[in-house]
């Protein structure tokens, strides 16, 4: 791998981390609030649709921007009513705003454009475009040829949209509104104990909605930047689960502005090398080594523990075990060669498994093995006066 | 009377939760610089009373005068401009704030919080040199204690130029000395002209430090007599309505083998807390050992490990024989099967599962007892209900309709439906914690029957209390735990509450004398 | 005594709210141009006018009963199981290899292997999720999400390569063998001479799911593991204090759900009139689980109408975007606002009907 790879890898990360992290930034501020938001998800979709239709017809990406952020602010409103005035469940609005707008971009899309339930693709225009630093190289062959500094600054700094840039600055202007102003204090204050915001005479209900404008205003950015920046129009699920990964994200980023950004680009970079090397090959003894230690990794986790993780992690290990095993005889007896030739065969990984690596990873994110944190301590539940 | 106007004066108050009616046409006066107390039993509405003038909740009907002037406190922010601070029962602390932030938040300057914080941190100093309240500005509450948490809150109205303050229980989570010395800065506040309501149960504290007393009772206002021109057990009828017996009837103990023996329990929490330190202890069959404590001294945590829901080291003996404390059979179902019956501290959270029925929660615990089954799959719905129903007819538990929910039931009689399925198991041994927290007198002097009961027919019984006249009634013998130990055990006809309140405290004999 | 009345409770109140779903959905058909009445008698024609109509929305109807119990069962334990989906493609998965690579003699051993296995393979793609929640915390919702996308990761690998027959285009195993075939109901209708349910592939599996209904209302309702489990999800404190461990209960509920979850493969990979596992197996039904889930009370009768609602839905909503310009994704929009006024904002809908109850007087206060 050269260096200029390594760059545009760098940069793919930081796009694919963009909207992950303005989502993740959108979901701090309504947990940080005490609102669950699993409809991080949905707004953006809905924004995504909504802003690449409106820029299309309009022909003005910033109008369709701001039509995206409407849509996103009306459903985190809807989720508030639910969750903050009706005092309902957080996790079922948030689920239900899911396939809303899951169901309904599809269908006003259909209604509107009758191209199968997307947008027409949008012309130069009506797209955030990447702004090209002065003196940046923008020619892909002018660019391999430069030395690595300059590498750098045409691929990596320069050369993406603006709301890359904006997402960017989205991270020290949360930490400022976090701990530096009385609005942050209070949001703060909400999350861990309203009841204490409430007897200060602070209305815990308007609070509270503010957050969740605040994280529909972001997440409206974020599905605007898929449809407008990344891609030129909204297709059916476009999103493909980048809210939830952005929760995961949260979690592992302990509810803190800056550990978000670090986060989001991790995950960023598990896309990037998704969509950069769909063809992996790795040799079987790799693949040997890979699953067999997890698998002793977990065993010897487990026996120290209780009847229970035996049970559970064994099994999986045994899984991982069977898995290893039959990659590794398959390939013997499908190439005709002797089990131990086989090991140093090489094979492709399967691309449903690079697809699958964000995913796995939020998995092991959740499960807290890679260190435990403490949500806010009021989140979830509504705020109801005790008697 | 003069003509200042009354620092507070309400008229008319009422409100319902739902069908409860908590205030009913309530009207009281309060003079400035003075210390009012507002005495009632539990569910007597103060609470609620005080929650409304500080705005927390909404009057159905009545109105509110401060300083003479008639004034609407929809909110808090409108009782705080009013002047007035209230400092609650369970305190309204955020709490991994430090003490700084919590006393500016919502009292802040500006939109940027630097300059509020600076500006706070000086006049916490100030008024922590004219009122005796030092704390360390940076401390996360968290860290602190109970007391010095109480302190925040004190000073968090202070900042908020409250002029009168209320003071819902304040002293149930201290100790003797830290309410003494609440009450010496309570004093000083007066002193400087500052009004202050105290809301207790405790009668001892009515006649110590204020001026004057209002009592309530279900709701409604008894009375408001000078506190100098009434006694104890004056105040006592009032708030019951009729002649209290103070005292527990029972007959001495004759105690027989001993059924519990704790040696050396220790405890040690996630945080590396030591909760219980080495504490050794035993019950005879056919006594009642009492523990007395201030709350959070270690005495839940001794319940639970008893109880089976909470681990431990050290070596705990039923009948000789001693219990799993650590493995597959240190859980609740283990202990019941060994013979522990068990009336939590909690009736809400642990004894009852609200949204059940009553007669679901008579099987609660003892599910998997035979007489429940109807074979090896299926539980006899029918015979848990016949059971409830025989159960809440002998416990008189009002009404007696095993179909209706939990949460539909009054606090005296939810803790009647526990009290009747752990003690009709008829177990060896019985941990009772708090059995009469937010139950009402009638069902008190029904449960300490129960228990006296119990007791004569031979088990032992451990009771855990922080009513020290409870302790002082019900035991036969009385140990007093502090910061996790046993501080030492004595015989409540040899004892009195000061020297218990000492040992409550910590101070032990060799100090005190 | 409670606020209103138990009929209220489990029937008026998620009618009210189905109704204000109705009309807002109303009002996305006129956005998009159609008249609603007219969409409405199209699906209505399109779930239950002809006798193949019927058939599917029995059919789909039988899908949503396993998911709509699978969720249910979960939330008794105060869980939200949103992982049916996958847990449903897994126990496609399952019956798929049971199937095909035993030669059952007759279709009722296949039936029940095939079942077996399903429930297995769904509660083993639950398993991890289950333990990270019980013995982690890990949040069920987030993991069983993930393991939703891994699942048909899984399954589009498993049936593009391993399972996929020699010169098959189509990503789906071989036909299962003919001896394994359920017999659909309208085979059983012929036997009297009648053709009810046309070519539809509603099949014999129905009658697994009722069963399944009947096994989770005495599950819940009348075992010990199901009052641990209700104990459990009402308050993990006090369940605590009676000896109930959280950690075993919530891994067995949510083994139970998946399980029910899975076996909704006999009726979606095995029922079907050719059966053979296809990539898009689950369709949505675990998500509409939820919905029925919500709708239904959580109680089997109340599930088995929500299902017959969703499957005429569904269906109805099929035929609707055949004969219209409108997608099917529609059924999704009003599945949302099921979920959304039946769950979420249940106190929306409550609180007033309550209002009028205690108006009316009919309400008595507990005595102390």
């Amino acid at each position: 791998m050269d260096f200029f790879t390594i760059v545009q890898l760098g940069d793919a990360s930081v796009r694919m981390a963009i909207p992950l992290l303005l989502a993740c930034l959108a979901g701090l501020f309504s947990e940080r609030a005490g609102i669950f938001d699993i409809g991080l998800e949905g707004k953006m979709l809905a924004a995504a649709f909504v802003s690449a239709a409106v820029s299309y017809t309009s022909g003005s990406v910033w109008v369709g921007l701001l039509a995206g952020i409407g849509i996103s602010v009306v459903l985190a409103i809807i989720h508030g009513i639910a969750s903050i005035t009706f005092k309902g469940n957080q996790l079922i609005s948030g689920v239900a705003i899911n396939f809303f707008a899951a169901g309904l971009t599809v269908v006003i899309a259909q209604g509107w454009f009758a191209q199968g339930g997307r947008t027409p693709s949008l012309p130069q225009d009506a797209r955030f475009n990447g702004l090209d630093f002065p003196g940046a190289l923008s020619r892909m062959r002018d660019k391999m040829q430069a030395s690595p500094g300059m590498q750098f600054y045409s691929e990596f700094v320069s050369g993406h949209s603006i709301l890359v840039y904006l997402g960017l600055l989205a991270v020290p202007l949360s930490w400022w509104i976090l701990y530096r102003t009385r609005f942050g204090l209070r949001l703060r204050a909400v999350g861990e104990a309203p009841e204490a915001v409430d007897t200060a005479g602070i209305s815990v209900v308007r609070l509270r909605f503010s957050a969740v404008i605040i994280c529909g205003i972001l997440c409206g950015i974020a599905g605007a930047y898929l449809s407008t920046a990344v891609q030129a129009g909204f297709t059916k699920d476009m999103t493909a689960n980048r809210g939830f990964i952005a929760l995961a994200a949260l979690i592992f980023a302990k509810w803190r502005p800056w550990y978000a950004l670090g986060a989001c680009l991790l995950f960023g970079l598990f896309f990037a090398i998704d969509i950069r090397f769909s063809n992996i090959q790795l040799q079987i003894i790799w693949i040997m080594v890979l699953l067999l230690g997890c698998a002793a990794a977990l065993t010897i986790y487990a026996v120290r523990r209780e009847k229970i993780d035996v049970i559970v992690l064994g099994g999986l290990s045994a899984v991982l075990a069977a898995v290893a095993f039959t990659a590794w005889f398959a390939t013997a007896s499908a190439d005709g060669i002797s089990i131990f030739a086989a090991l140093w065969e090489t094979v492709k990984v399967p691309s449903q498994l690079i697809q699958s690596l964000p995913y796995l990873f939020v998995v092991i994110v959740l499960a807290g093995f890679v260190g435990k944190a403490i949500p806010p301590r009021a989140g979830g539940q509504p705020y109801v006066k005790e008697r | 009377m003069s003509d200042i106007p009354p620092a507070i004066e309400l008229v008319g108050i009422s409100k319902a939760f739902g069908p409860v009616q908590a205030n009913k046409d309530i009207s009281i006066r309060v003079m400035p610089g003075t210390i009012h107390g507002i005495i009632g039993e539990n569910g007597a509405g103060k609470s609620t009373l005080m929650s409304i003038l500080y705005g927390f909740y909404k009057a159905d009907a009545g109105e509110i005068f401060i300083a003479g002037q008639k004034t609407q406190i929809p909110d808090s922010q409108a009782a705080i401009a009013a002047g007035i601070g209230m400092v609650f029962q369970h305190f309204k602390l955020v709490q991994n704030f430090s003490v700084l932030e919590n006393v500016v938040l919502g009292a802040e300057d500006g939109a940027l919080l630097r300059p509020s914080l600076a500006k706070a941190r000086k006049q916490l100093k100030s008024l922590a040199e004219e009122y005796e309240l030092h704390v360390d500005p940076d401390a996360i509450i968290e860290d602190l204690g109970v007391g010095m948490q109480q302190r925040v809150e004190i000073l968090k109205a202070l900042y908020r130029h409250a002029d009168i303050l209320i003071l819902d229980e304040p002293t149930g989570v201290l100790t003797p000395p830290e309410a003494d010395q609440l009450f010496r800065i309570l004093g000083r506040l007066k002193a400087e002209g500052k009004t202050i309501i105290l809301i207790t149960h405790k009668l001892r504290e009515i006649m110590d430090i204020t001026d004057t007393v209002s009592v309530m009772r279900r709701g409604e206002m008894d009375s408001t007599v000078k506190t100098s021109e009434t006694n104890p057990a004056d105040l006592a009828e009032r708030m019951v309505g009729r002649k209290v017996l103070l005292r527990v009837d029972k007959t001495p103990a004759k105690p027989k083998d001993v059924v519990l023996e704790v040696r050396d329990l220790n405890i040690t929490d996630a945080k590396g807390v030591h909760r219980l330190k080495g504490v050794s202890f035993n019950v005879r069959a056919g006594e009642i050992l009492g523990i007395a404590g201030v709350s959070g001294n270690g005495q839940s945590e001794l319940l639970e490990v008893l109880g089976g829901y909470e681990k431990a080291t050290g070596e705990i003996l039923l009948n000789g024989v001693p219990l799993d404390l650590t493995g597959a059979h240190s859980d609740g179902q283990s202990r019941r099967a060994r013979g522990i019956a068990h009336v939590p501290e909690d009736r809400q959270h642990e004894g009852l599962i609200m949204d059940f029925s009553a007669w679901e929660n008579t099987a609660f615990g003892y599910h998997h007892d035979p007489d429940y089954q109807i074979n090896a799959l299926l539980m006899d719905n029918a015979a848990i209900l016949r059971d409830a129903q025989e159960k809440m007819d002998r416990f008189d538990v009002r009404p007696a309709d095993p179909l209706l929910s939990a949460k539909n039931f009054s606090g005296g009689n939810q803790q009647k439906i526990v009290v009747a399925r752990e003690i009709e198991r008829d177990p060896d041994l019985l941990l009772v914690g708090q059995p009469t927290r937010g139950v009402d007198i009638g069902a008190i002097e029904f449960i300490h029957q129960q228990i006296v009961a119990l007791r004569d027919a031979g088990k032992a019984i451990l009771l855990v209390s922080v009513e020290l006249d409870e302790i002082m009634g019900l035991s036969d013998r009385i140990a007093v735990m502090f910061d996790g130990k046993i501080m030492g055990e004595r015989l409540p006809e040899n004892t009195n509450e000061k020297e218990l309140g000492l040992l409550m405290a910590g101070v032990t004999d060799g100090e005190s004398a | 005594m409670d606020k209103m009345p138990k009929w209220a409770d489990v029937a008026l109140v998620p009618v009210v709210s189905l109704i204000i779903a109705a009309l807002i959905s109303a009002i996305v058909f006129v956005a998009v141009g159609q008249n609603p009445w007219e969409a409405l008698k199209l699906m209505a024609y399109g779930a239950v006018g002809t006798s193949d109509f019927l058939g599917y929305t029995l059919f789909y109807a039988t899908n949503f009963i396993f998911t709509g119990l699978a969720v249910a069962v979960a939330f008794h334990a105060s869980l939200f199981n949103i992982g049916g989906e996958g847990q449903v493609l897994l126990g496609g998965l399952g019956a798929a290899i049971v199937v095909l690579f035993v030669p059952w003699p007759h279709w009722t051993l296949a039936l029940i292997a095939g079942a077996t296995a399903a429930a297995v393979f769904g509660a083993l793609w639950v398993a991890i999720p289950a333990y990270l929640q019980a013995r982690r915390g890990s949040h069920i919702v987030i993991t069983t999400i993930m393991f939703n996308f891994m699942a048909s990761g899984v399954l589009i690998y498993m049936l593009s390569g391993p399972l996929k027959p020699d010169g098959n285009m189509q990503i789906a195993t071989a036909i299962f063998p003919e001896a394994s075939h359920l017999p659909s109901l309208n085979d059983i209708a012929g036997l009297f001479g009648s053709d009810l349910f046309g070519r539809s592939p509603v099949n014999i599996s129905i009658l697994i799911a009722l069963l399944a209904c009947v096994a989770v209302w005495a599950l819940i309702w009348h075992t010990r593991l199901g009052y641990q489990i209700r104990a459990l999800g009402r308050s993990e404190s006090a369940a605590k204090y009676a000896g109930i461990s959280a950690v075993n209960i919530t891994m067995i509920a949510l083994l139970i759900s998946g399980g029910l979850a899975g076996m909704m493969a006999v009726n979606n990979t095995m029922g079907i009139n050719t059966p053979q596992l296809v990539d898009n197996a689950a369709g949505g039904a675990g998500f509409i689980g939820i919905a029925v889930a919500l709708m239904g009370r959580n109680h089997p009768v109340g599930i088995i109408i929500a299902a017959l609602l969703f499957g005429a839905l569904y269906q109805g909503g099929a035929e609707l975007s055949a004969a219209t310009s409108i997608p099917v994704q529609i059924v999704v929009v009003i599945q949302a606002l099921v979920i959304m006024f039946t769950g979420a904002l249940d106190e929306m809908v409550r609180a007033p009907i309550e209002k009028l109850f205690i108006r009316f007087g009919r309400s008595r206060v507990a005595g102390e």
